[in-house]
């Protein structure tokens, strides 16, 4: 109850200051536009050429580009700011703020931050799916759309896991703010289905940097190409990766010297 | 003259010494860049096979070979970001860089030349990995090795030029990103960084003709993997000459001007 209280207090300081800078949105709502215009663009020199790209049709890879936009605004809003922060204050010492706080320390580092304007790029994300899946002429009953809203949610929580063990490495290293680089270099690849990659590079984008699990696999569930058994084993993945990250999270921090040492 | 060549000697060798300190960072660096390419690749070279072996000419070897030699190309043009324009303004960066007797685009190209030794020798390492596990059929002439070697460093210098001049805006205006976004949208879309040029429509070849970006990435990239005959390589080192003259007599046109808005701000 209190961890809702304390990410529902952050979030709405967070909103307010973002709405001082109104203008901003429309900034962020251009560039969403380009981004989503680039991929049609992508789309359309790749069906010009072929019919469909291992498999997956042109309806089919729009739910796949709605789905990518989608997440990646939600990295934009929450995940990437929190992590930001968490580099830049034990690079700064100024972690020891997180630490003395009554509250459990990897909830309050993960909430501080959000960055609302980014969310433009999950709404013309939403709108992308809509137009993927009318094409796609997919009659969906409740239990797919369940499946589909779960597949993204946790997915998204594997992202979140499989950041910020790395983020850690701040703890050891001080010096990780290259990782952002790593991890938004990978993330681009969530635009194509990673049923399309090499097996090592499947591999990598589903358990390491799980872009595969929160962009390919909702995907999956609305164009009819998931099963319950791939659906029992994610989660099984993401209750096992949110152990591993506590634990990280716990050594780490204990590990964290402060300000003056 | 000479004093010019000290200065980029000196700057040069200042930062290859600086950025060799974050070899791991740079490394983390180049990794995450090669992503973007990859992608492209992986889907393209699909295409091809499934189209029964190639598209256009570009058969996955050759898909194989160009987003490769992309990577560096890459590397090559990153250079100061326009993004960064308004942390200099308004940490009072550039004031000490306006009392030094050089223009201070000069820094600019010698420290990132400087980085750019480290990122070759860093990429080198993964471009070996990149061609065991994709296979390119990469067979250059010797004029083309020659002309690519050249044109990578015109395309470094273009696109420094280039993004000086955009990063200006910043002067001008604080809601710069829009204009940077539609840059570098124009860019990814036009240069050869998407796709080859090749594979765009005849219109899209069209207007790229008029354009800089492919100077800074097409062209390096088909000097090196072709198909490309000696005149077009001439042509395409002469292109990236125009440009270079036609972005230093904007920068320098620009670059007083905005530099008397600078102390207005200030003032």
């Amino acid at each position: 109850m209190n961890t809702l209280r304390l990410i529902w207090l952050h979030l709405r300081v967070n909103v307010m200051n973002e709405f001082q800078y109104r203008a901003n949105l429309v900034i962020q709502l251009i560039q969403s536009m380009l981004a989503a215009g680039t991929g049609l663009v992508a789309l359309s020199l790749i069906f010009d050429r072929t019919p469909t790209l291992n498999g997956w049709t042109r309806p089919e890879l729009l739910v796949v580009m709605g789905v990518y936009m989608f997440v990646g605004g939600v990295i934009g809003f929450a995940i990437q700011p929190a992590m930001n922060r968490i580099m830049s204050d034990v690079e700064h010492g100024t972690f020891d703020y997180v630490l003395t706080k009554p509250v459990d320390s990897q909830v309050l580092a993960s909430v501080r931050e959000f960055r609302l304007w980014e969310l433009t790029d999950s709404m013309v994300g939403v709108g992308v799916i809509v137009w993927g899946l009318t094409e796609v002429g997919a009659q969906l009953g409740p239990g797919e759309w369940a499946s589909f809203v779960l597949a993204m949610v946790a997915g998204t929580i594997a992202l979140y896991c499989l950041w910020l063990i790395p983020t850690c490495g701040a703890f050891w290293f001080t010096r990780m703010r290259d990782i952002q680089d790593l991890y938004t270099g990978f993330y681009r690849a969530g635009q194509y289905p990673i049923t399309v990659y090499p097996r090592w590079l499947r591999l990598t984008l589903t358990y390491l940097v799980p872009i595969g699990l929160a962009v390919t696999v909702p995907s999956q569930t609305v164009t009819g190409q998931m099963t319950a058994t791939r659906l029992f084993a994610m989660s099984g993945f993401i209750v096992a990766a949110l152990a591993v990250t506590r634990l990280v999270w716990r050594v780490g921090t204990r590990r964290y010297s402060g300000a003056s040492a | 003259m000479i004093w010019y060549l000290r200065l980029y000697a000196t700057l040069g060798r200042t930062s290859v010494m600086t950025n060799f300190q974050y070899r791991f960072a740079n490394v983390l660096f180049l990794v995450g860049m090669v992503a973007e390419p990859v992608v492209y690749l992986v889907v393209w070279s699909t295409i091809a096979r499934q189209e029964g072996g190639s598209i256009d000419g570009y058969t996955a070897g050759r898909f194989a070979a160009y987003y490769i030699v992309w990577t560096l190309v890459r590397s090559m043009n990153i250079t100061f970001t326009p993004f960064g324009w308004e942390e200099r303004i308004r940490d009072g960066e550039l004031s000490a860089h306006l009392l030094r007797p050089v223009h201070p685009i000069h820094y600019d190209i010698g420290f990132f030349s400087g980085w750019k030794v480290v990122t070759i020798a860093l990429w080198l390492p993964i471009a070996a990995v990149l061609t065991l596990v994709f296979d390119p059929s990469l067979h250059p002439s010797l004029v083309q090795v020659v002309t690519f070697s050249i044109a990578i460093w015109g395309a470094f210098l273009i696109r420094t030029l280039l993004l000086w001049l955009l990063g200006m805006i910043t002067f001008w205006t604080t809601r710069v990103s829009a204009f940077f976004e539609i840059f570098f949208t124009a860019e990814l879309l036009l240069s050869g960084r998407l796709v080859p040029l090749a594979l765009m429509p005849d219109w899209v070849q069209d207007v790229s003709l008029f354009l800089p970006f492919e100077s800074c990435f097409g062209f390096p990239i088909t000097a090196l993997v072709g198909p490309i005959s000696n005149q077009e390589l001439a042509t395409g080192l002469l292109r990236q000459l125009v440009w270079i003259v036609v972005g230093s007599i904007g920068v320098a046109v620009a670059w007083p001007r905005a530099v008397r808005v600078y102390s207005a701000v200030n003032g």
